[in-house]
């Protein structure tokens, strides 16, 4: 690791004028994405803000809406969490999937979305649950923020501070782990409402996480693992890399959507 | 060389002030922010039962228990531990007594050459504390995810824990049955 120095604020306005204060800061969460990145001197902040002080950026609130996750909280307590499994149940599945125990211990949502890796979890959930991102000075709804391969509409240091999940209808996750990095090769988050089917897909697609709006169609007149059988996802935008071909993803990503769609169907 | 290498303003070397509970005594250190949990736990207070498997956060020798949670201490700064209560290997045995979980590994032969042992106890351990003495052979083989290990095939480590949790709760009840190779 480079060296940096390390700041600890209590509330949310100290962090945020360190962090305008100084570009090359970097905000630090769980940790699980950033510290691997310094061990391998992969990234060289300045300073390290670490966000476990500030109060009110963890927790799980049941809304008129839906559930409010704030930045903070661990995979581990969202996967537990009672009301994120009366909810949205298919939300805690997911955040179970994340990883591995010790990682869920630690990894927070905040941390997931604003490093937005294309073959992370919680981005498909986000995307089809059309949440709202909710940062230190505005909210972003899923459609704006997720902005390609590790970009989103955060702007620099901006800080997510919770999110904003809706209820829908029914929701299901189905993930196809990679098994030595246990992130997912194709992850497929459904969510129904009375007005439409989202499908959003995620690590498979060569720009992050993706909406796939034909399937989506299809599965809102016919809410059947069936009527996704006559589709055929384009790879030409998949990932194609040791794992797997784009053609492979594009088969794992039908599957998994008719595996999800099964589970509630 | 490009800019790229030479950060904004360089940091000066500066530290840190940690105080944290470890197995039980408390710790106070001044230490390089960059200053890893493990470092910590093994070069300053020379708790060696913590291994370093890996330097890329998937092997879980070094998992360690934070607060009662299992973490992997390669992955935690010993700045983000200030305050808090960590438990490794060396804290579990109680005088000379292996804790029942240590012994249910020793009685299964859940270990051959033993790097990943203390990590994959601690595991076990915040498994039995999260589902209870009656956790599944699946729920063991799901929650040992993290932990590698390149000597037994993971069977007699499914075996133990399912012991070490029968032991923890005090009984030979009905637990995970792990069927017999
Ligand atoms: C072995 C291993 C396996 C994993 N497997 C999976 C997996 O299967 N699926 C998956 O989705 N993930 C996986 N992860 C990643 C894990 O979920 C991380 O926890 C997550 O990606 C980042 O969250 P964090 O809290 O650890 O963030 P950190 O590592 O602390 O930060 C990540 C980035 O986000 C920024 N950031 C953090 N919090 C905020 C905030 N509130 N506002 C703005 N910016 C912020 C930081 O500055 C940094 O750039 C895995 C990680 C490991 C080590
Ligand atoms: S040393 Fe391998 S996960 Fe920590
Ligand atoms: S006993 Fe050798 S690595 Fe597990």
């Amino acid at each position: 690791m480079y060296s940096f120095h390390y700041r600890r604020p209590t509330a949310l306005n100290e962090a945020l004028a360190v962090l305008h204060a100084d570009s090359e800061a970097k905000m630090l969460a769980g940790g699980q994405t950033l510290i691997p990145t310094l061990k391998q001197r992969l990234a060289q902040p300045t300073a390290l803000v670490d966000l476990s002080r500030i109060a009110g950026l963890s927790g799980i609130q049941k809304t008129a809406e839906g559930v409010t996750i704030g930045a903070m909280t661990h995979h581990a307590d969202v996967a537990r969490s009672p009301i994120v499994r009366e909810v949205i149940p298919a939300l805690a599945d997911l955040a179970g999937q994340i990883g591995d125990a010790a990682v869920r211990n630690r990894g927070t949502l905040g941390g997931s979305l604003a490093n937005n890796d294309p073959t992370a979890d919680y981005p498909a959930a986000v995307l089809a649950l059309n949440a709202v991102v909710s940062t230190d000075h505005r909210s972003i709804p899923a459609d704006a923020y997720f902005q390609g391969l590790f970009e989103t509409a955060l702007e620099e240091g901006e800080i997510i501070v919770a999110v904003e999940f809706p209820q829908v209808d029914k929701a299901a996750y189905a993930k196809f782990r990679n098994p030595a990095s246990r992130y997912a090769m194709a992850g497929v988050f459904v969510a129904k409402t009375a007005a439409e089917v989202r499908v959003a897909v995620t690590g498979a697609g060569q720009s992050g996480v993706f909406l796939w709006e034909e399937a989506g169609d299809v599965l809102a007149s016919d809410f059947s693992p069936a009527a996704v059988d006559k589709l055929a996802l384009d790879p030409s935008d998949l990932m194609s890399d040791l794992h797997g071909s784009a053609e492979y993803r594009a088969q794992l990503v039908k599957v998994m959507t008719k595996r999800a769609v099964a589970s509630i169907a | 060389m490009t800019n790229l290498a030479t950060p904004a303003s360089p940091p000066k070397s500066e530290t840190v002030h940690v105080s944290l509970t470890v197995n039980g005594k408390p710790v106070t250190v001044e230490v390089d922010p960059r200053t890893l949990l493990v470092q910590l736990l093994r070069d300053h207070l020379l708790l060696t039962g913590t291994h370093v498997g890996c330097d890329t956060s998937q092997c879980g020798a070094c998992v360690v228990l934070m607060d009662g949670d299992a973490v992997k201490s390669c992955t935690v700064l010993a700045a983000q531990a200030d305050g808090a209560s960590v438990t490794t290997i060396e804290g579990l045995a109680a005088g000379g007594t292996l804790h029942p979980m240590q012994e249910a590994f020793r009685e299964n032969h859940g270990l051959q050459c033993g790097f990943c042992t203390p990590g994959m106890i601690m595991t076990a351990v915040d498994l039995v504390a999260h589902h209870g003495p009656g956790l599944t052979e699946q729920q063991i083989r799901e929650g040992l995810d993290g932990n590698l290990c390149r000597c037994t095939g993971y069977h007699n480590i499914v075996k133990s824990i399912a012991a070490g949790a029968q032991a923890m709760a005090g009984g030979s009840g009905s637990g995970a049955k792990v069927a017999a190779e």
